[in-house]
């Protein structure tokens, strides 16, 4: 493994008596694709958050050499972390441009050509928006909204992309757009942590996964041998017996 | 929060063992011959202060009630106090021949005072509750604020009330004979009345609406889907904390003698909201603690601090604002709240000890039930736009007395948005729900707790302070109908006993019976949704709506889970439930309901469903 | 009632409406970003007045002491709070440079008599005084529990206004006091005498909310603050810290408050605890808004203001009583427009 950019030691979060994350430890290196599965209610949103400190944690979270507890979000986003949360957290009343235009506030003292050009770079990457620049967030289609949540995390040119069920809710066509850009990131030296309920495509484009169950890391491994694992097949789908045959086959 | 309650165990019954206080009575038992005796060996000074005190108090008690169990607050407890004082001050001086004939008996009497001064009080309360309790939180403070203000210029300029200067030489106040004319005997009439308010208090929160009251604060969505009326349960506390400052205002007329608009200002409504704060909001006896607290400290202040700065004014003010602002920051629970805490430390026990001493309560009246077989529930068409978002299709489908149907799909299917029109919390852009036959797209979540369709959600939504019992009891909120007078009265027993024995007998039958007195936020997840379908039982429904109900559940509590509802299923119950997790569903129900994008996919039982290739796409992913 | 008072009526009207939709703005601005309802507002308009008023009058500015007070508090907040982050204790260099801003304004306005140094001068001495007021007062009292119930954050507005009451009585006294009008003279318009201090005042309050409009949709900052009101969790992670919003309201708020003091005082007589009044009718004028838009909150608050001047000549003594009475029709319509299931936490 190449020297991790990210790496989470011991992270647990208690939602009052009830832990809903305990001694979590994973690894992100440098330019991987990591990948977190599990079934619903296992901790996954949890787990992100805790790492870009949204949610109070126990535990130890060095981010590019950096060492701190419970760390604080604006460290985290200074440092080059970027988070698209499952709700996206879109401003929705703002124009997508505005919506772009924030996501790169960590640069704020850029001057407005620096801005303008990322802007464009970041245009190339999604055309759509491109076209609907001066349009309200809140009116974008579930698609567009995916990708301009993703967009505004690229602006502020994260290290680490940290990506929560971003197929979540979008049709087969635009779930296979979202991972062709995930796959494009990669190329260009972005680390991505991804949670992924498809954990078929997840699997496929990532390097690296962790199996997440009832808070706890049940199983890692390389994305291509768990993907065969039938142990995997029952604990992200609960389903067994036929499908892993289906699956096998 | 924890409300003291006067007993921990509401159904008092004969036993051979001691019988039991809870703090609270022990806390009464200490202070009555202390309170008997004060007045006769303190100063009359001194106990002039205790009744302020104790007028104080009551008052703050009402913000408790209002600010520290229900979560909101407002700034007119003193304008109340105000409109009754003013009440009995102008029925105490007026002469006969001032009011019109038919009321002219109510010149000098107080009690005519204090009906006129509560009625009055009341009134203005269910108007100003009225207009902003359906409102956000922010609302009742900022209307009181206004109001508290007109009514304080209202005051200082009506004629027949004095104006500035006020109403002077209200006679002694005189009951049945007893004349209260001097501190010491006021002394007693004021401490009885503050007692019998705390007790009531007391008694209401340990009752079913003090139940929907408790359950303001963080589970209105929860309570409503549990058939309690929130706005009434907002109304019944800002009511009853409103009917404590009238009390107070009719008792600080006769104590003063003298009313003028000063003491009714939005300072002093401020000033019973620190009193409320710093004696702690969350426990009844906080209000004793804060006004004797801020009234002894107050004194101090206003000796000591003209002499550090050289000036006389309102300078205490700084001091106490200061101490509110470091007890939000440090300490939101306030003194009482802090002592309970020290103290609940020491006292914990193994709550399942006290499983064993609930009466066996003639059981609550049961609905009729549909016949097995019975269609329960049906969705015809369904659609459910959000803008251009369509986030359900057309979805049909329809549910039997003693079928556990399930509706799957990957995340993001719309599954949730069904569920929330199917209970009612949102309503379909087109097409119909049916419940028995009837149509129920459009009523109220509320209405439909009481026709038998009950739910659990998708995060467990329960009071994490609150015994699990108490919170089981909850969904059985429509099967009694006592209200405040009878629960502060104790009137309720028979009822209460009741509900309760109904809750236990729901948490047996899941399987939570040992843990009837825990708090209900100390059970692991698994049994906090196990809770929910408890809760959900108590209601009496024949239709169950579980949200997920296997989320984050371990293998066994899944096990167990299934089996319950097997069992409820075979008692005739019709189940719906929404779910990801295939495996669960598979061995458990008997039809399958398929969704992705918003749209129906494929129908039937388990075993085709399992098999049917639309489905393996969605759950496998489309992704080539 | 003849056409002479009613244009008289009118215009004061529109020189208090004027100020209360200022303050109604300010105290949404806050809101929408802080969930914080600014009690303490009023304070700044009643500090600025009389500071202003003091500058003229010749008589001690103690404000800079305030400031510097709670600049140290803030240091000290700041100290704390970095040893429990990393268990040492560090100095911010901001922290710093605040206490010494607040220790050279300080001595400047205690040391240099500003009695002749001209209105504008004044005004600029006096706004210098209570931005960073506003900025330091977020930072001691809000920003510890800036994620608290709304409750809270209401309950220590409250104490907050408490306190600088309080602190106002001991800086100003108990007198009121009014400034010297900016300019002399009006302006005639047809029929009507238009006074300059009304010119000023809605030329100041247009060219502020022009200003504000300005910063909001053309700016970086601007549009940062408004994307910290529309979700808090997306500016959070585009790097828009609640800190920084916060106090960029508070100071915006500051600004405002101050300007109105500066406009009002030449107008009403004001005393140490009249801010409370004032900033409560830009309180109304955000209710009718709903707490949430801008337009119809500076509508309402301009159309407090000709409730108040009317009512001022029929029955002036129950002037209050009718302007705050007006907030319940307001709420039975809310009340009434209002559907759904009740808000949580």
């Amino acid at each position: 493994m190449s020297a991790p950019l990210l790496e989470v030691s011991d992270l647990c979060v208690s939602y009052g008596k009830i832990e809903a994350l305990s001694n979590a430890s994973l690894r992100v290196g440098e330019g991987q694709i990591v990948t977190v599965i599990g079934p619903n209610g296992a901790g996954k949103t949890t787990l992100l958050s805790a790492i870009m400190g949204v949610l109070p944690s126990r535990g130890h979270i060095r981010f590019l050499g950096h060492v701190g507890q419970s760390p604080a979000i604006q460290d985290m986003v200074a440092r080059g972390m970027s988070l698209v949360p499952e709700k996206r957290a879109l401003f929705a009343t703002m124009s997508v441009e505005d919506n772009l235009r924030l996501g790169g506030f960590r640069f704020h003292s850029r001057s407005k050509r620096e801005q303008d050009a990322a802007m464009e770079e970041l245009y190339a990457l999604f055309p759509r928006l491109k076209e609907r620049r001066g349009q309200m967030a809140a009116t974008l289609s579930g698609g567009e909204r995916q990708m301009l949540a993703l967009a505004r995390a690229l602006m502020g040119g994260p290290k680490l992309l940290m990506l929560d069920e971003p197929s979540l809710g979008l049709a087969p066509l635009i779930v296979r757009e979202v991972f062709r850009i995930i796959s494009e990131l990669r190329r260009k030296g972005v680390s991505i942590l991804l949670i992924e309920q498809n954990a078929r495509a997840a699997l496929r484009v990532a390097d690296y996964a962790y199996v997440l169950e009832l808070g706890r890391i049940a199983m890692e491994g390389p994305a291509s041998e768990l993907a065969h694992d039938p142990r995997v097949v029952a604990a992200y789908l609960g389903m067994a017996g036929k499908h892993q045959e289906m699956l096998a086959s | 929060m924890k409300p003291g309650v006067l007993s921990k165990t509401p159904a008092a019954r004969p036993t051979v063992s001691m019988p039991r206080l809870s703090p609270s009575g022990w806390i009464l038992l200490a202070l009555l011959p202390v309170l008997a005796a004060a007045p006769l060996v303190l100063p009359t000074y001194q106990v002039t202060l205790a009744n302020n005190i104790g007028i104080f108090a009551l008052a703050t008690l009402g913000l408790v009630l209002l600010t520290g169990v229900a979560g909101m607050t407002s700034f007119g407890q003193a304008a109340f106090i105000g409109v009754s004082a003013y009440a009995t001050a102008y029925l105490a001086t007026v002469s006969a021949a001032d009011l019109p004939a038919p009321l002219a008996w109510m010149a000098g009497s107080p009690l005519a005072g204090l009906a006129v001064g509560l009625l009055l009080t009341l009134a203005i309360a269910t108007v100003l509750g009225a207009v902003t309790l359906r409102l956000s939180g922010h609302y009742l403070p900022l209307g009181t604020i206004a109001w508290g203000l007109s009514l304080f210029y209202l005051f200082g300029n009506l004629e027949f009330l004095g104006g500035h200067t006020g109403l002077s030489g209200i006679p002694a106040l005189s009951l049945f004979g007893i004349a209260f004319d001097k501190a010491e005997t006021l002394f007693y009439l004021i401490w009885a009345v503050l007692l019998l308010a705390v007790v009531a208090t007391l008694n209401l929160l340990d009752s079913r609406v003090g139940r929907a009251i408790r359950a303001l604060r963080g589970g209105q969505r929860m309570s409503e889907s549990m058939g309690v009326d929130s706005f009434r349960a907002k109304m019944t506390a800002f009511l009853v904390a409103a009917l404590y400052a009238g009390l107070a205002g009719w008792l600080y007329a006769y104590t003063q003698r003298f009313v003028s608009p000063a003491p009714f200002s939005l300072q002093a409504g401020i000033d019973f909201l620190f009193m409320a704060l710093i004696g702690g909001v969350g426990q009844v006896w906080g209000a004793v603690i804060g006004a004797a607290g801020v009234t002894f400290a107050k004194q101090w202040l206003q000796d000591l601090l003209p002499h550090l700065l050289g000036r006389t004014g309102n300078f205490e003010a700084i001091v106490f604002g200061l101490l509110i602002v470091l007890l939000m920051q440090r300490l939101p629970g306030g003194i009482a709240g802090w002592i309970a805490k020290t103290f609940e430390r020491r006292r914990q026990r193994p709550a399942t000890l006290e499983s064993m001493d609930l009466p066996d309560a003639e059981p609550l009246p049961r609905r009729p039930m549909p016949q097995k077989g019975e269609v329960v529930l049906e969705a015809k068409g369904v659609t459910r736009r959000f803008g251009g978002l369509v986030a359900n299709r057309d979805i049909s489908f329809s549910v039997r007395a003693g079928e556990i149907l399930a509706v799957i799909g990957p995340n993001g299917a719309g599954k949730s948005t069904l569920f929330n029109q199917l209970s009612c919390v949102d309503r379909p852009t087109s097409g119909e729900i049916l419940f028995r036959g009837e149509r129920i797209d459009g009523r109220t979540a509320r209405a439909m707790a009481g026709a038998g369709l009950s739910r659990s959600f998708q995060h467990v939504k329960l009071l994490p302070t609150m015994s699990v019992l108490e919170n089981v009891a909850i969904g059985a909120h429509l099967r009694g109908s006592k209200g405040v007078a009878a629960a502060a009265l104790r009137l309720d027993r028979a009822e209460e006993a009741r509900l309760l024995a109904e809750a236990r007998r729901q948490l047996v039958r899941v399987g939570l019976g040992q843990y009837l007195h825990a708090e209900a936020g100390s059970l692991a997840l698994g049994q906090q949704r196990i809770l929910e379908i408890a809760r959900a039982l108590c209601a009496d429904p024949c239709l169950l709506l579980l949200d997920e109900p296997a989320a984050g559940l371990r293998f066994l509590e899944k096990q167990a889970l299934a089996e319950l509802l097997v069992k409820l299923r075979s008692e005739g119950m019709a189940i719906l439930l929404v779910e990801h997790d295939m495996d669960f569903v598979m061995g458990l129900v008997d039809r399958v309901y398929v969704m992705e994008f918003g749209e129906r996919i494929a129908e039937g039982p388990p075993e085709t469903i399992q098999t049917d290739p639309a489905v393996l796409e969605a759950y496998l992913g489309g992704i080539e | 009632m003849n056409f002479q008072i009613v244009m008289l009526l009118g215009q004061d009207g529109i020189t208090n409406g004027a100020i209360y939709a200022l303050l109604a703005l300010s105290i949404l601005l806050v809101f929408t970003v802080t969930r914080i309802l600014l009690i303490p507002q009023g304070e700044f308009v009643a500090f600025a007045a009389l500071t202003m008023a003091a500058m003229q009058g010749g008589t001690p500015v103690r404000l800079g002491w305030l400031l510097l007070a709670l600049s140290a508090a803030a240091m000290v907040m700041d100290i704390h709070a970095a040893w429990r982050r990393d268990g040492r204790p560090a100095v911010r260099r901001g922290s710093v440079l605040g206490v010494g801003y607040a220790a050279a304004l300080t001595a400047l306005t205690t040391l240099v008599p500003l009695g002749d140094a001209g209105v504008a001068v004044q005004a600029l001495v006096t706004m210098a005084l209570i931005v960073p007021l506003g900025l330091a007062l977020y930072r001691v009292f809000y920003q510890p529990i800036a994620a608290a119930h709304p409750l809270v954050l209401l309950i220590v507005s409250i104490a907050v206004h408490v306190v600088l009451v309080g602190i106002g009585l001991l800086m100003f006294g108990p007198e009121g006091a009014r400034t010297e009008p900016f300019s002399d003279g009006g302006l005639r318009l047809g029929m009507v005498m238009l006074n300059s201090q009304t010119i000023w005042v809605v030329a100041v309050s247009l060219g502020l909310i022009l200003g504000l409009y300005l910063f909001f949709e053309r700016s970086l900052y601007g549009k940062a603050l408004r994307a910290a009101a529309v979700n808090r969790l997306g500016a959070e992670l585009v790097g828009i810290s609640p800190e920084l919003a916060g106090k960029a309201s508070f100071a915006l708020a500051a600004l405002i408050g101050s300007l109105s003091g500066i406009l009002i005082a030449p107008i009403t007589t004001i005393y140490y605890d009249s801010g409370f009044i004032i900033s409560l009718k830009g309180f109304v004028g955000a209710i009718i808004g709903g707490l949430a838009s801008y337009p119809v909150a500076a509508l309402g608050a301009l159309l407090i203001g000709q409730a108040e001047s009317f009512s001022t000549f029929w029955a002036s003594s129950y002037k209050e009583v009718i302007v705050f009475t007006l907030i319940l029709p307001v709420l039975v319509w809310r009340s009434l427009s209002h559907h759904g299931a009740e808000d949580e936490e």
